[in-house]
This record gives C-alpha cells, sequence and structure tokens, in this order.
C-alpha cells in the first residue's frame, strides 16, 4: 500500500528514508537514517570502514530486514517498484570463474522484466548488447568473465544495470580498484545517466574524487552526518564529524604514503 | 567373457540387462544435469548429505510397515521415506547455518554423519526381525542392479522428464540464482523457493537412483561428469549438454561392464568409468585442461626469458653507442649479457638457442659473443620501447611510488598488448618521444655498468 497518495510531492521523490536501523544480530549498524534525494541527483554515500554504507543499500533494496523505519522509492514500497530500480552489487559478490559470457551477465539485468518462466529472447539480448556498447565492452560481448580485467568486470556490472532500465539506481563501490580507463567510462555514464534524470546512489570510497563526480554527498557513520549539496556538505568540518577528528584527510594521505613505503 | 556374451550385453539382448543400461543411462543423463546446477551453485556437499540422509527414512519407513502388519516392502513407501529424510537433513544443515555461527561445512559434517548413523542403526534392528525380510534394504547403500524392477526404470523416466522439463523452464533463473544469488532477490525473484526446488530436483533425481549405484556412490554420479565438462567449455548451455552426455555414457558403459564382469556392482563401476572421463578431461581439457595451463604457463615463460634478452642486448648496445640515431650491430660478449639478470647459463643458452633457430640473433649459444639478426635489432627496439613506455605509464598515471616501479614493470609488460601500447602512445602525446628525447631512459640503472656514462664509446 504506498503510504502517500499520487499527486503527493513527496511521491515524486526517488528514494525517501524515513528512521532506518538495521541491526545484526542485537548490534545495530546503522541507525535513524532519515535522507531524502531529489530526482536526476548523483549522491556520494561516503564513511569510513564499516560506516554502513553498504547495509544501508541492501537494507533499501530489501536484501537484508530493517530493524525499523521504512524506505519510499518513487512513493512506493521496493517491492511494488522494483522495475524501476537498478542494483550495481560490489564486484567480490560474485565468482567470476563462472561459465558465462559477458554478455550473459548483462541479459540477467533484464531477467526482472521478463519475469518467471520467460526465456532470454532477441529483443532482450539486443537490449544487452547495447548496454555493453554504452561502457565500450561490445567487442568483448562473447568472452567469458573471468578472462576480463577487474575493469571490465566492474563495467559488465554496470552495463548489467543499466539493462535492468531503470530510474534509480544504487551502486556498491563501482570505483574500487579499476583502472583509469574504467574510472572515466564511469564518470561519463554517471553523467549521461544525471542528464536522463536518472538518479544514482553511490557507495564512494576515494574522498579525492567527490566534489569532481558527485552533485549531493551523504556523510554516512552509522549514522548521517550530513547530506546535501556536496558544495554545502563535503566540508573539513563535516569530514571531521565523519572520519573522526584525529584523521583528517591529510593524516589520511600521510598514511597511505607510509603504507606503500 | 565370450564374445556372444559380449555382443548379448552391447545389443541388449536380456531383458534384465536392457532394464538396467537403460535406467542407468537415464539415471546418468539427469544427474549430468543437476550435477552441473549443484557444482555450480556450490553445493556439492550438500548433494552428499543429502544422499547419506535417505538411510533412516528408508529403513525406519521399513520398519514402521513391519510393525504395522505388512512386509514392509512397499518400495514406493520407502523411496518417500528416504526423500522426506533427505530433504529434512538439508533443512538441518540451513537451519544450522541460519542461526549459529558453525559454517556449512561443520553444518553438513555433522548431518551427514548423524543421519547415516542413524540410518546404520535402524537397519542393525531391522536385520535382528525374525522375518529376514530386511536383506534388500542394504542394497540401497551400495546399489544392486540386479535387484532392479520395471518400476525403478518408470520412475527413472518420470524424474528424468520432470528435470528435463523444469531446468528448461527455469534455465534462467537457476542460471541467475547459480551466479548471483543476491541480484537475482534484488530482481524479485525468491531465492529461496529456487533452492527448494532445486535440492528438490536432486533429492528426486538421489532417491531414484538410490537403487542402481547407492546413497554413497550417487554423488560421484551427480558431481563427477559435471566437473569433468566443466574443463572442455565455458559456456553453462554446453557444460549441463556436455556433462549429461558423459553422465549418460558413464551410465551405459559401466551397466554394459558390470554385466560382463562377474561380481563387479554396477554402481561402483559407473562410478569409475565417470572418474576415467573426468581424469581424462581434467588432462585434456581444451578450456582449462591441466595441460593446457601448463603449455600456456610455459609460453608465457619462454616469452618473458626473450624479451628479457632482446632488451639486455639492446641496452648494452644503446649504452655503448649512446647519443646516435640508429644503433649499429656489434657483437656483444656473453659475459656482459649474462650479469644484467640472474640467469643460469641453462637458461640463457636455451634462450639463445630459442632465440637462434628464430633468425633473431646470428651467433649459436656456442659462441662467446651474441649478435643480433636485423630482424633481431627490431625486435629488441619494439620490446625496449614497451617497456619504457610501460615504466612511464606506471609514473605517470598510476599511484605507485617510483620505487616500485621496476619489480612491476618486470612482470607486468608481458601483460601489455598492442592495443595497450597504441593507448599509451596518444596518452603520452606531450613527450614527444618521435623526436630526439625519445621515451626517457629507465629511471633506474637497469643493467650494473652500462649506463652511458660510464662505458661509453666515443
Amino acid at each position: 500500500m504506498p503510504a502517500h497518495p499520487p499527486g503527493d510531492p513527496v511521491a515524486s521523490h526517488p528514494l525517501q528514508i524515513r528512521d532506518l536501523t538495521v541491526a545484526y544480530q542485537r548490534k545495530p549498524v546503522i541507525w535513524d537514517i532519515d535522507l531524502k534525494i531529489d530526482a536526476g541527483r548523483l549522491v556520494a554515500i561516503v564513511g569510513p570502514n564499516g560506516a554502513g554504507k553498504s547495509t544501508l543499500l541492501k537494507a533499501a533494496l530489501d536484501l537484508i530486514p530493517k530493524s525499523s523505519g521504512e524506505v519510499l522509492m518513487f512513493g512506493q514500497s521496493y517491492s511494488q517498484v522494483r522495475k524501476r530500480i537498478g542494483y550495481v552489487p560490489q564486484r567480490e559478490s560474485v565468482d567470476w570463474d563462472f561459465p558465462v559470457s559477458a554478455l550473459d551477465v548483462v541479459t540477467m539485468g533484464t531477467y526482472g522484466r521478463l519475469g518467471w518462466f520467460r526465456p532470454v529472447n532477441r529483443r532482450v539480448k539486443a537490449r544487452a548488447m547495447e548496454a555493453l556498447d554504452r561502457v565500450g565492452l561490445a567487442d568483448y560481448a562473447h568472452r567469458q568473465i573471468s578472462q576480463l580485467s577487474g575493469g571490465q568486470q566492474q563495467r559488465t556490472f554496470l552495463a548489467r544495470a543499466l539493462a535492468q532500465d531503470a530510474d534509480l539506481y544504487f551502486m556498491d563501490e563501482p570505483f574500487a580498484a579499476v583502472d583509469a580507463a574504467t574510472e572515466q567510462a564511469i564518470v561519463a555514464l554517471l553523467k549521461d545517466l544525471k542528464a536522463n534524470h536518472k538518479t544514482c546512489l553511490v557507495v564512494h570510497h576515494d574522498l579525492a574524487t567527490v566534489p569532481q563526480y558527485f552533485d549531493w554527498t551523504v556523510l554516512l557513520n552509522m549514522r548521517v552526518v550530513a547530506s546535501g549539496p556536496t558544495e554545502t556538505v563535503f566540508l573539513e568540518a563535516n569530514l571531521r564529524k565523519t572520519y573522526g577528528g584525529k584523521l583528517d584527510l591529510l593524516a589520511q594521505a600521510a598514511e597511505a604514503v607510509r603504507k606503500l613505503q | 567373457m565370450d564374445w556372444e556374451q559380449i555382443i548379448s550385453v552391447l545389443f541388449l539382448r536380456d531383458y534384465n540387462t536392457r532394464l538396467v543400461v537403460f535406467s542407468t543411462l537415464l539415471l546418468g543423463v539427469t544427474c549430468g544435469i543437476m550435477g552441473g546446477f549443484l557444482l555450480l551453485r556450490k553445493r556439492s556437499l550438500m548433494g552428499d548429505t543429502l544422499s547419506h540422509a535417505t538411510l533412516p527414512g528408508i529403513v525406519g519407513l521399513f520398519l514402521a510397515g513391519v510393525f504395522l502388519g505388512n512386509d514392509g516392502k512397499s518400495f514406493m513407501l520407502l523411496l518417500v521415506g528416504a526423500a522426506v529424510t533427505g530433504l529434512l537433513g538439508c533443512w538441518l544443515v540451513l537451519f544450522i547455518r541460519e542461526h549459529t555461527r558453525l559454517k556449512d561445512d561443520a553444518a553438513m559434517g555433522i548431518v551427514l554423519s548423524v543421519f547415516f548413523g542413524a540410518g546404520v542403526a535402524l537397519l542393525g534392528m531391522a536385520q535382528t526381525l525374525p522375518e529376514g525380510s530386511a536383506a534388500g534394504l542394504e542394497s540401497f547403500i551400495y546399489g544392486k542392479t540386479a535387484s532392479m524392477v520395471a518400476t525403478d526404470f518408470q520412475i527413472l523416466v518420470v524424474v528424468s522428464l520432470l528435470v528435463l522439463g523444469i531446468s528448461i523452464l527455469l534455465f534462467k533463473e537457476f542460471k541467475l540464482l547459480c551466479f548471483d544469488e543476491t541480484f537475482a532477490r534484488s530482481l524479485g525473484f525468491s531465492t529461496r523457493w529456487l533452492d527448494v526446488l532445486m535440492l528438490g530436483l536432486v533429492t528426486a533425481v538421489t532417491v531414484a537412483g538410490l537403487q542402481a549405484v547407492g546413497l554413497i556412490l550417487i554423488i560421484a554420479f551427480l558431481i563427477t561428469p559435471a566437473a569433468a565438462a566443466r574443463f572442455w567449455t565455458e559456456k553453462l548451455e554446453r557444460m549441463l549438454i556436455l556433462s549429461s552426455i558423459l553422465g549418460g555414457l558413464s551410465g551405459w558403459i559401466g551397466a554394459s561392464l558390470s554385466a560382463l564382469l562377474p561380481r563387479m556392482p554396477a554402481g561402483a563401476v559407473i562410478v569409475l568409468v565417470a572418474a576415467g572421463f573426468f581424469v581424462f578431461s581434467m588432462l585434456f581439457g581444451t578450456a582449462r585442461g591441466v595441460l593446457l595451463r601448463y603449455r600456456q604457463h610455459r609460453e608465457l615463460r619462454f616469452l618473458v626469458s626473450r624479451q628479457h634478452l632482446l632488451r639486455a642486448l639492446f641496452e648494452i648496445l644503446e649504452g655503448q653507442q649512446s647519443g646516435v640515431d640508429e644503433l649499429e650491430v656489434t657483437p656483444v660478449p656473453y659475459e656482459e649479457v649474462r650479469i644484467t639478470r640472474t640467469w643460469t647459463d641453462r637458461a640463457l643458452n636455451k634462450t639463445l638457442a630459442h632465440a637462434f633457430r628464430d633468425g633473431l640473433v646470428k651467433t649459436r649459444p656456442t659462441d662467446d659473443t651474441i649478435l643480433l639478426s636485423s630482424r633481431g635489432l627490431e625486435e629488441a627496439a619494439k620490446v625496449t620501447r614497451n617497456h619504457r613506455l610501460w615504466e612511464l605509464y606506471l609514473i605517470e598515471f598510476a599511484d605507485i611510488a617510483t620505487s616500485r616501479v621496476d619489480r612491476g614493470a618486470d612482470r607486468v609488460e608481458h601483460v601489455l598488448g598492442e592495443e595497450l601500447v597504441q593507448a599509451l602512445e596518444a596518452k603520452l602525446q606531450t613527450y614527444r618521444w618521435d623526436e630526439q628525447v625519445l621515451v626517457p631512459a629507465s629511471p633506474h640503472p637497469i643493467a650494473g655498468g652500462v649506463a652511458p656514462s660510464t662505458e661509453a664509446t666515443p
């Protein structure tokens, strides 16, 4: 049952989260999450390790149970608007040794619309091929997925989400450990999605590129520290509150350098 | 064993042979399909748990039947019992996994042995019954094709049609479930029911195959053909088809062999035949066989070694003739090349022999000096250039400290194909290597003593 009648301005929000708490075995992982995301935003979800970024996405997609709160997408519950939602899980979540081609994986994005029992047909194959082309992997369509590089595998996952033909996308660390070419391809894709009024929530770990890639930022550390336009939210004071006072950007960079040596 | 007997088995003249061979063949085909899904769902051990957990069901229902007054030999009833405790075992594994911190393997180990133990204990009870009718029960453990009847075959036909029909109908769902369960759930597919259905089909196959191969060996019949098929193809559809063919062949050949050889239990022979297919596939598989991998690895080592040689020669010449536009090929002392790397004489000689064979060097490996051919020089220039571009790329673009570049480059350069090099060139236009200043030399001395400053000849 929709919580808001159609026509209610709230219903137009692609994503609205109210009072969300998620707990694993009695220990809350994220709590009191309140978020309202406008259409056409590129949203970075930023926070330290263990801040609950992936948990937030998974709870929104009903992949793990919520302890309390509600998540509305386009004013409705997820199960009612599934076909308008796309999901890019973390690359490590699957076994890339599986005997399928890149095109096979991307075609899986169309399964939701196909529904139970209906086999893959030429039309959805063509759509999958189009999606592969959009991420620059058309030449790799028939390659077995273990023969793709890490960046190409990531782009395959993005293409699968594109094949879902959604209005709201959840992406879990798409930029993790990808090469420069893939990073540029993903950025171009995000811009393209934004131009088409799609909304993207992206779990992101590279603080340096947040202002460059995203126009909205959610700082998360078990609770929402701040959420708003990147230029008003992505400030040192807020980052300090998210990552802890002692671990500012410079210290982080210094630590990264120290680890390398 | 004479020819007449062989021909009679091969051409299925005898009714009982016909029954057994057709049954095991059909069982093999169905096992091949379900085994493929089981393997890819990483539930192989679950199948083993399931089959072992059928024993208490079989014996339990037999005992119940005896106490209720009939002779307990209602075949169908025993199979129902098998399916019930088999599924109960699986459910228990899932329950333990979800509600405790025990991992899968521990849960399966416990359930498998406890259920099997309970079955053996019940079997002991059944054998003390005066009727002596429990004698046939043991055949479920190891399988006994001699006791197979037409009902077995009919059950197998039904189960095969069921497995085939559902696998075709739900092929895309099973594929998605095996590859990415989370994504399947996000699309709204009930992975729980898909899992239950898949496990249900495995149960049906297991129970139907109890008479033929027995509950201990059925898991081998499920997994082995599927694992063998994986070595030949990277496509799920082909893998499942091949797996069912290998399963069917194992069933047919195994059952025929056991009919020919006295005292050879069919189940064991079938599994051994399947194992034969597996070993052959593992060695010679064209997609991921061991020999293929070994050959690929050797080729890579060969390539790496050749590139090292060419680059060493090029850099030595470059050091000797610093500043010239075009390098002139002069003989290089063998010893000077050898000290550039941790080469053993054997490895270097072998590399030189290959290079001589391919016309890259003009001198034989036994000579004291090494002389590049003009084609060798061309190749050496290309290899060196690739290497330097790559190093430059690492320095310029990747988040890797300069001090680490060399170690990485020595390995990664060989992965660097023509295509990426061209992309690099485009990116590195600003360096204008096609003019006087080429791609800068390595930022570190690659070969001690040959840097331009030390031994440059006038």
